[in-house]
């Protein structure tokens, strides 16, 4: 058997704040879960739909759409401040060429609103 | 249809748990080092010299994280206070310790005859950047024969890391590793980082790293 991944966790979680916020709205069905993902969060969208098409049956939940906002990384130079996607893996500001940069998004894995009936 | 706004960060679960697992060791007076690495980085060989050199002055524990052996844990039974190993096997997940394995872990623990926990998380540079155990400080080893692109292909682990560790520098003169190059990534990437170069091989570098620890120790211990 493969090794489970850490979506696997995360998914729970997402069921699990998904039933509580459905059940205090009086739903009988969830229909859609909007889910934003940074580019740079470890987190595998299809990695985290395998599993919630798993943990999801019997439950309201189950057969909801998960929907997937990326958010590209952004990150912003320590020297000019310059504000950019990086294009690769290297990281370097486009402006100054300089190599020191802070994340400022990407980094995200949150819900963000459900859709019920 | 009705749209419900929910805003709720999905690792929350796992903070809440990092939190109390960092207030019951500062309860107790316990400083606890994450310590990450791919595997083969060298992740128990240091904590053997840690063990070695540090186990007059602290009382240090250690908790072992594995996917399945007890090869690690037994290394280290003879030097450390107290081990734990953690089997990720049957753990819902397996590439990273997660801030409930610690919690439980802790139980185990005798917390007032320990000042250092080192935690050996799993051989991975990418899950456990996300996961957040509880602990004071956040370290990486890298290691030579790896490469000095590492911090390009993982930034993550490194953007967070109090402090990273090149190991196995006896080996610069076999192995293409620009030691100049990836220290200037660090420095980019994560300014305060405090950055290792050490060989748990012929032990160089040791003890700087050792007296990091104890100082880092001590000052987490006065400030209670």
């Amino acid at each position: 058997m493969p090794g489970q991944m850490h979506e696997l966790g995360v998914t729970e979680n997402i069921i699990s704040v998904t039933l509580a916020k459905a059940t205090e709205a009086q739903a009988s069905r969830v229909v859609q879960i909007n889910l934003v993902v940074g580019e740079l969060s470890g987190f595998v969208p299809d990695c985290i739909q395998f599993y919630f098409d798993t943990l999801s049956k019997d439950t309201i939940a189950q057969g909801a759409v998960l929907h997937f906002e990326l958010v590209p990384a952004q990150l912003r130079c320590r020297n000019c401040s310059t504000v950019f996607q990086p294009r690769d893996t290297l990281w370097s500001c486009p402006e100054c060429g300089g190599r020191s940069v802070e994340i400022s998004k990407g980094r995200e894995l949150y819900i963000e609103s459900l859709e019920v009936e | 249809m009705k749209r419900i706004e929910v805003i709720q960060n999905v690792l929350e679960a796992n903070e809440v748990i990092a939190r109390r697992n960092l207030e019951l060791l500062n309860r107790h007076n316990v400083f606890a080092i994450n310590i990450m690495s791919a595997p083969g980085a060298g992740k128990t060989s240091l904590i053997l010299h840690t063990l070695r050199r540090l186990k007059d002055k602290l009382r240090i524990a250690v908790i072992e994280g594995d996917v399945a052996s007890t090869v690690d844990a037994e290394k280290v039974q003879s030097e450390a206070k107290a081990v734990v190993q953690i089997n990720t096997r049957n753990m819902p997940e397996s590439c990273s310790l997660m801030a409930a394995m610690i919690e439980s872990a802790l139980k185990d623990m005798p917390l007032d005859d320990i000042d250092l926990i080192l935690i050996e998380n799993l051989g991975n540079l990418i899950c456990p950047s996300e996961f957040a155990l509880g602990e004071h400080k956040r370290v990486v080893i890298a290691s030579v024969p790896e490469g000095d692109d590492k911090p390009i292909k993982y930034p993550l682990i490194f953007v967070d890391a109090d402090a990273v560790v090149i190991n196995k520098i006896d080996l610069l003169p076999y192995v293409d590793f620009d030691m100049e190059a990836f220290r200037r990534c660090i420095e980019g990437l994560n300014p305060k980082a405090q950055i290792f170069q050490l060989s748990c091989k012929t032990g160089e570098g040791i003890e700087k790293w050792c007296s990091w620890i104890s100082e880092q120790a001590k000052a987490n211990a006065a400030k209670r």
